[in-house]
Parts: C-alpha cells; sequence; structure tokens
C-alpha cells in the first residue's frame, strides 16, 4: 500500500465570504468560488478534467455543478457529513494519483440559510435512513450531542461547571479573534470570556459561543499532479496525508467509550500521521484548521490528534499554545466558530486558510515561517463519525 | 373460584394544584390536586405503565383487555399496543372496552366470565383515562390522570370474587360526542337524584339480594363517583359506615375516569386483611357491583405499595404547563427544522426494538447491544461475529446515567428537553432521551429506568418509544 504524498499538489484555491449570504444562491456561490480558483490556478475552466462537489443538503448529483458550464467532463456529487468538503477534495485527490486525470477540481457548497430554519435537518440518529426513519431516535438538538462530551470530561477530569465554561471560553475567544482578522470570515468580532460565558445556555454546559455559526458558503480546490505542479505556480502545496476513518456506532453501543474522546479522531490523525511521517505532530505541523463545531470538541480535538497529552488540554489552552502567536496556532482563520459552518465547503474552506498560510498569503493571521498545516473534519458526533485527517506541505 | 390475582397501578408523577387553577380563572378551588400525565404520556403509555407493575406481581396472562375513553385512535386497537409494549404472547386474547366510564368494570365482568368459563387461565384488564375538562369548568379541576391493571385468574387469588351484578340505565348525565373535545354534563341535582344515586342504590341492593348478604358484612366499599361530593352523597344515602368508605383518592390525583375505582380497589387491598368482604361497583350508564373476599394471600401482595407511594407528587407543574401538554393552547413551532415524517414501513420492521425495546445478545461475545437505529444488529458491535445473535430485552432492564446534556433546543412541550447516554446493568447502550427528570437533580452515574412514552404525532400516527427516567425512591 503506498502513501498519498507528494503524488499530488493544490495549485489554486478560492473561497467565498461564508456568512449569511441571502442574495446569493447555491450557484453563485459555486462560481463565486470556483471562478477565484481558476485564476489562482491560472486556468480555463475548459482545462478540468474531472471535478467532485461536495453538499449534504444544497444538492444532489453533479449537475449540481451545472452552473460552471464544465463541458460533458465525469463528474460526481460525494457527501459525508462534515467531512464532505475534505471528501471531495480526497476523490480529486486520488483521481490524479491514480493517473486518470491530470487536472481535477474539488467543490464544496452548502446553503443553510436558506432551510428557514435554525441548526441542521437531518435524521436525529447519525446514520438514520432520513426517508425511512423509524422515528425512535431522540430528539436532540447537534449542540446536545457534543455537550455529551463536556458534561463527561468535566465529571472524568472533576472540573467543576463554572470552571470547565470559563476553560471553554477561551477557544472560543481565540476564534473569534481570529475570525476578527478575516474578512471573508461569518462573523468578525472579538469577544470576552465573560460574553462567552455568560451567553445563553444552548445544551447545557454548552451555550451561544460554544456553538459554531451555520451558513453558506463555497470553497474550491483545484489539483494535479506534483510533478506538474510548479507549470501552474511556484508556490504548490503538496499533500502528504489524505485520511478519512469511520466509526461503526461504536461508542453509542458500547459501554467502553468514555466520551472524552473521539477514537475516529485518534485513528484518522494517527494513520494521516504515519502517511506525511510525522512524528511528532505538536512540534512538526505548524498550522491546524481543526473541527470546532463546539468549543469542547476543539479541547478534545487537541488531546485527540497529540497536540497535547491526554488530560492535559486545560493546560496548553491556559498558556495559549494554540493562539495565533501560540507554538501551534489552531483555528486561524476563525474556524467553524467564526468562519461559519456550511457542512460541505467547511472542508475545503479550513484547505483554502492552511493553503493560503503556507504560501505566506494570510495577512494579519500569517504564522511565522509553516511547513506543514493540518486540516481535520469530524461529521456525526461522540460516539459515531466521521474523522477527515488532511495534512499537506510547501515543501516536497 | 376465579379473582384477582394481582394488581397494579401507576399514576403521573405530575400535580397540578387546584388553587392555581382556582386563581387563574378568579374561581373557586375544589383543593387538592389533580395528577397530570407527563407531556408525553397519554392513556396508553398509563396503561402499559400500569400492566408491567400489575405483571411483575402475577406472571404472564393469556388476554388483556384495555378499558379507556380517551383511546389515542378512533380506529386502531390500543390493547394491542399495550400488548406489544408488555411484550404479551402473540397468541394473547386483546380487546378494547370504551366509550363508557364503566368500561372498566364492564372488561372486569368479560374478564372473570372468560377465565369461569375456562377460555382463559389469566386474563389481565388494564384501565387508564386522561380526560380533559373544559377550561373554567368544575371538571377541569376534577378529573386526573392515571392507570390501573389487575389479573384474573383463579388460582393464588388475593380476592376471590362471591358474586356481581349488572344494571344498564341509558341515563344522560355525561357525554361526549364525536365533535366533543370535552364531556359535557347535565345538572348535578338532575344527575344526582334521577341518575347517579337510584342507580347505585338499585345494583347494590340487587346485589345483596341476589348473595343474601347486609351492608354491614363488607369490610370496605369501594365505588365509583364523579366527583368528592357526590361520593360522600352515595355514603350518606346508603347510610354506609365511615370505616368503610373506601377514600376515592380525587383530593389527592383527581377522577382518572375509568381508572378511578380500580386505583382505589388497590389502595383498599393494600391495607385489607385476609377475609375481610369488599364491596366494589363501577359505575357509567348503569352500574356493575362485585363482591371480593380477600384470601391469605393478599399478605404476600401487601409486601409492596401499589398505589399508595403514588398519591404524593414528585413534580408540580404550572396551569401553562398543564394547558400546552394537553393541546388546550396553541404554541410557537420550534424553529428546528422539522423530524421528517415516520416510516411506517420501517417502523413495522422494527416493531420488537419499539414496542418491548428489544436489542441483540451476541452468541460468540455475549454482549448485550441495541442499535440507536432501532433494527437488530446483523452484525456484533462487539466482535463482528455475523447473524449470531439471539434477543435480548432492555425495556425491563435498570441503567445509569453515562453523560447527558439538558437541552434548549429539543422541540418538545416541556423545555428543556434532557438526552443522554445510558449504560444498562448487564451491558449494551443507547443515547435516548430522558423524562420525568427534575433537571436540577441531574447527575452522571444517577439509576435509571426505562419507560414507553410517546415520542411525538406524525401524520396522525402516534410515535411511541422508550425512554429513560431517574429511579425515584
Amino acid at each position: 500500500m503506498e502513501s498519498i504524498k507528494d503524488k499530488v499538489a493544490i495549485v489554486g484555491m478560492g473561497c467565498t465570504r461564508f456568512g449569511e449570504r441571502w442574495d446569493k444562491g447555491v450557484e453563485d456561490l459555486i462560481v463565486e468560488a470556483a471562478y477565484e480558483a481558476f485564476e489562482d490556478a491560472g486556468i480555463e475552466p475548459k482545462d478540468i478534467q474531472a471535478a467532485w462537489i461536495g453538499t449534504v443538503f444544497s444538492g444532489i448529483s453533479a449537475i449540481t455543478l451545472s452552473p460552471l458550464q464544465l463541458q460533458y467532463i465525469p463528474m460526481t456529487r460525494v457527501e459525508n457529513m462534515c467531512a464532505t468538503g475534505s471528501e471531495a477534495l480526497r476523490a480529486a485527490t486520488y483521481a490524479v494519483a491514480a493517473g486518470v486525470v491530470d487536472i481535477a477540481l474539488a467543490v464544496g457548497v452548502e446553503k443553510l440559510k436558506d432551510s428557514g430554519a435554525t441548526g441542521l435537518k437531518g435524521p436525529s440518529v447519525v446514520g438514520d435512513n432520513q426517508d425511512a426513519s423509524s422515528g425512535i431516535g431522540p430528539g436532540y438538538s447537534a449542540p446536545a450531542s457534543f455537550a455529551y462530551l463536556a458534561t463527561r470530561y468535566f465529571h472524568d477530569y472533576n472540573i467543576k461547571p463554572e470552571e470547565g465554561k470559563r476553560l471553554l471560553a477561551q477557544i472560543a475567544v481565540k476564534n473569534h479573534h481570529n475570525g476578527s482578522l478575516n474578512p471573508k470570515a461569518h462573523f468578525q468580532n472579538e469577544l470576552t470570556i465573560d460574553q462567552v460565558v455568560n451567553a445563553p445556555i444552548i445544551a447545557w454546559p454548552l451555550g451561544l459561543y460554544d456553538c459554531c455559526g451555520v451558513s453558506d458558503g463555497a470553497a474550491v480546490a483545484v489539483v494535479t499532479r506534483a510533478d506538474m505542479a510548479e507549470k501552474f505556480r511556484p508556490d504548490p502545496i503538496y499533500i502528504k496525508a489524505m485520511q478519512i476513518t469511520v466509526g461503526a456506532r461504536q461508542g453509542a453501543m458500547r459501554q467502553d467509550y468514555d466520551f472524552v474522546h473521539i477514537e475516529e479522531n485518534i485513528l484518522g490523525s494517527r494513520q494521516a500521521y504515519a502517511s506525511a511521517g510525522v512524528k511528532d505532530p505538536r512540534k512538526e505541523i505548524s498550522i491546524a484548521e481543526v473541527h470546532d463545531c463546539f468549543s469542547i470538541h476543539e479541547m478534545i480535538v487537541y488531546e485527540d490528534l497529540g497536540f497535547s497529552k491526554r488530560g492535559r488540554a486545560r493546560g496548553d489552552i491556559e498558556a495559549g499554545t494554540f493562539t495565533l502567536k501560540g507554538e501551534l496556532p489552531v483555528n486561524t482563520d476563525g474556524g467553524l466558530k467564526c468562519f461559519g459552518h456550511p457542512l460541505g465547503a467547511s472542508g475545503l474552506r479550513m484547505m483554502y486558510e492552511v493553503y493560503k498560510q503556507l504560501q505566506g498569503k494570510a495577512g494579519p493571521r500569517q504564522v511565522k515561517n509553516p511547513r506543514l498545516g493540518l486540516t481535520h473534519n469530524l461529521g456525526g458526533n461522540a460516539g459515531t463519525g466521521v474523522c477527515s485527517c488532511n495534512i499537506v506541505g510547501n515543501e516536497k | 373460584m376465579a379473582g384477582i390475582i394481582s394488581i397494579g397501578a401507576y399514576v403521573p408523577i405530575y400535580r397540578l394544584n387546584r388553587d392555581e387553577i382556582g386563581r387563574m380563572w378568579g374561581g373557586r378551588s375544589l383543593g387538592g390536586t389533580k395528577a397530570v400525565a407527563g407531556y408525553d404520556e397519554d392513556t396508553v403509555t398509563m396503561a402499559v405503565a400500569a400492566a408491567l407493575d400489575c405483571l411483575k406481581r402475577g406472571g404472564e396472562v393469556e388476554g388483556l383487555f384495555l378499558a379507556t375513553t380517551t383511546a389515542p385512535y378512533k380506529e386502531k386497537l390500543s390493547s394491542a399496543i399495550v400488548a406489544s409494549a408488555a411484550d404479551l404472547k402473540e397468541g394473547c386474547h386483546v380487546a378494547d372496552f370504551t366509550d363508557s366510564l364503566r368500561s372498566g368494570s364492564a372488561a372486569f365482568k368479560a374478564a372473570l366470565d372468560a377465565v369461569a368459563a375456562g377460555s382463559a387461565k389469566k386474563v389481565m384488564i388494564a384501565a387508564a383515562d386522561t380526560r380533559i375538562g373544559a377550561a373554567k369548568g368544575a371538571l377541569e379541576q376534577a378529573l386526573g390522570d392515571g392507570a390501573a391493571a389487575l389479573t384474573v385468574g383463579a388460582e393464588k387469588v388475593i380476592a376471590e370474587i362471591e358474586g356481581s351484578y349488572s344494571i344498564y340505565n341509558d341515563f344522560t348525565d355525561i357525554w361526549r360526542s364525536e365533535e366533543d373535545r370535552f364531556p359535557r354534563s347535565a345538572e348535578g341535582r338532575f344527575i344526582d337524584e334521577v341518575g347517579y344515586l337510584p342507580t347505585m342504590q338499585s345494583v347494590i341492593n340487587g346485589l345483596l339480594k341476589k348473595c343474601r348478604l347486609n351492608l354491614g358484612d363488607f369490610a370496605k366499599v369501594v365505588y365509583y363517583a364523579a366527583d368528592a361530593r357526590q361520593h360522600a352523597a352515595l355514603a350518606r344515602r346508603l347510610k354506609f359506615e365511615k370505616s368503610q368508605v373506601q377514600d376515592p383518592l380525587y383530593n389527592d390525583i383527581g377522577n382518572t375516569g375509568s381508572a378511578a375505582v380500580f386505583l382505589m380497589l388497590a389502595a383498599a387491598l393494600e391495607k385489607a386483611k385476609p377475609g375481610d368482604r369488599i364491596l366494589f361497583v363501577g359505575y357509567g350508564d348503569g352500574a356493575d357491583a362485585f363482591i371480593l373476599r380477600t384470601t391469605d394471600e393478599i399478605r404476600k401482595f401487601q409486601r409492596r405499595p401499589v398505589i399508595s407511594h403514588q398519591l404524593a407528587g414528585k413534580i408540580n407543574i404550572s396551569y401553562g404547563q398543564y394547558l400546552t401538554w394537553r393541546g388546550l393552547v396553541p404554541v410557537e413551532a420550534s424553529t428546528l427544522p422539522e423530524r421528517s415524517p415516520i416510516s411506517l414501513q420501517s417502523r413495522w420492521r422494527e416493531r420488537k426494538a419499539i414496542y418491548a425495546l428489544y436489542g441483540a445478545k451476541c452468541k460468540k461475545c455475549g454482549a448485550p447491544q441495541i442499535s440507536q437505529i432501532g433494527q437488530a444488529p446483523r452484525v456484533c458491535v462487539n466482535c463482528q461475529a455475523k447473524d449470531q445473535f439471539e434477543p435480548y430485552k432492555f425495556s425491563d432492564k435498570k441503567a445509569i446515567l453515562f453523560t447527558y446534556s439538558v437541552d434548549q433546543l429539543m422541540p418538545t412541550l416541556n423545555p428543556p428537553g434532557v438526552s443522554g447516554v445510558i449504560d444498562f446493568e448487564g451491558g449494551g447502550r443507547l443515547i435516548c432521551e430522558l423524562t420525568d427528570c427534575d433537571v436540577d437533580k441531574l447527575k452522571v452515574g444517577i439509576p435509571l429506568e426505562m419507560t414507553f412514552r410517546k415520542m411525538f404525532d406524525s401524520r396522525g400516527i402516534h410515535n411511541y418509544f422508550w425512554k429513560a427516567k431517574p429511579v425515584i425512591d
């Protein structure tokens, strides 16, 4: 089995402003992001040889890509919950790695605000058949399913809820600071710890600012063979690892799952590190975009991905390890919390930030001399999930 | 001789103070409290709870009669739902006795006749009602919610039936037409003087004459009345001794309709001595009267309380909660996306999981397991063995709360919603809703038990499933 490392490069990316894009449809968002990517890669739409579109709710089949007027090329829609955007990139990457196409397009899009509802639709049980629901899953909200982690984490590590809320608040404050530096982010305001702690409760112990934004947006990547990449640009970003790891509802059915870690995150990141040749992620990863759908999950991800030792994320958060100027900046673009979370677009949006950072084009958010960047999604929730973990670098 | 083998009771934990209703309408309060079915309870779920309680004491039955005036469906057999949730065998004879407050005693008589005729060894009746009185009216205060179940058989009876007598009397004292949401009632004096009192008098006298007994031969008299006032009026009219009259429980829980007289009987049996005679009378367009005589078996039965521990409520609710739970005021819809309609096909496939919370136990590694989606697993979540399962029931297992959340977004008539991860004693885990919780008392590790509840309605289908509730001592 070969590693995907250094076989494929990203040579162009685009990303719309995320947020409440009332005046734009799915088709506008796709065109906006794709043409930024075409221009970035210096290619024409006709140069694209195959395309994948990832969306959870905003389209069925690759005909969703018709606004781009790509002319009779192979195209496919993919869906893997919150890892959908990463899944589209993975498909394009694998096609190029297989040598069957030289230039492929990965598109992620979601227009959540058109549903007219707050929150996400979908079956109450992850993995259930939405059109044939037996209706027996709990009617809980997504925040509740992640609040389980916080309840249990506080219990296991003997953290009082008030302390725990202040701890998690630091993650929201960090991501809001980063978002405030990002003109494409859904939310661009700074927050204080007190604002976060005193916000209305959504699903105890999680409050409003522990939850990410529900947004519209699209992000696009153009990938090509690594050996052709420099023909497109002097600073291509090379794919080092592209991992998807999917649970089988073990945590929801087995008592040995502890609800203070996510097994898919651990296994997915370890496989990605192996593919990328990363031995010590905390030292070697320069920047990480992780799935902060809820603050507690970003904290658990620090531990799951090996950035913090098990049970020690608290000390690292308090030391500022993951801030823009910290040892390992996480969610430099504001994360799901502030950039927003249009499901199908998020994985590619994360890659957009890592790509810009590795090229030194992240403006006021630029981290110093980055070499390796990581993106991470978790679809589903604690108990069963779809984890994507991708690593890219600016050197072959 | 045929008689009662077992009796079970279920009274919801919620109480509405009648003073609060009185204050709301600037009127009189009858005093005391009424038991109110939870937002996720109805006649069927309460009947299931009472039936399970009764089965625990009396064992498997061959028949189940459900008695109610508030069946959740106009056309569909409620007793079949109760039987499924109680996991009765397929060959169980089930029937609904409906549309009359006397449905309970009618079902009781039918069960006794079935046992006496030898067509069944044991028949359970479950009586439950959730009648709603129109706002501001006397019935609003008088009516309460509850359920009772009782098993009739011929062996190990705790109370033999020495005789019975029934009369009919087409008398319009209380009624609901097809269109009526609330019961209508005739004028009180007219009901008492022409209907209730003479009817009760006639059936009791008829029975005493038939069995050659006098009122003085009875340790207790257990009988239906519309409210406490009418109950007392009959005692006066027939000159019952004070000590003979069983408290109708109306002050604590209200008039629970079809279930009322059985809940009173449960209370009487809790305190009866072996050999006591009890006069037991159900009423509604006539009356059914029975003579019960307790046996030595009553002592064994009295080891665990049936109703006394349920008389006091655990959670007091506001009038506003009552109105929204019963759908008496329109409430703002949730802004969350609507749940997709349920699939009858999917529910049918998963019926064992839905009705009695069956999962499976792996024959290879021994792990009990239930999928949150409901289908019995095909491949073991623990050892990945394929199709090596035996059915495994979770509904009767105790559990502990592993983790939970108090959810402000969950669409529920009793916000905030509570859900959690529960670990069953003996193995297996389920993520499910919690109900009947005091949210301030929720903690990781608290003991839970399963309870059959209504999740939501979908296209006219009552979507029943199991939730977990804290065990209250």
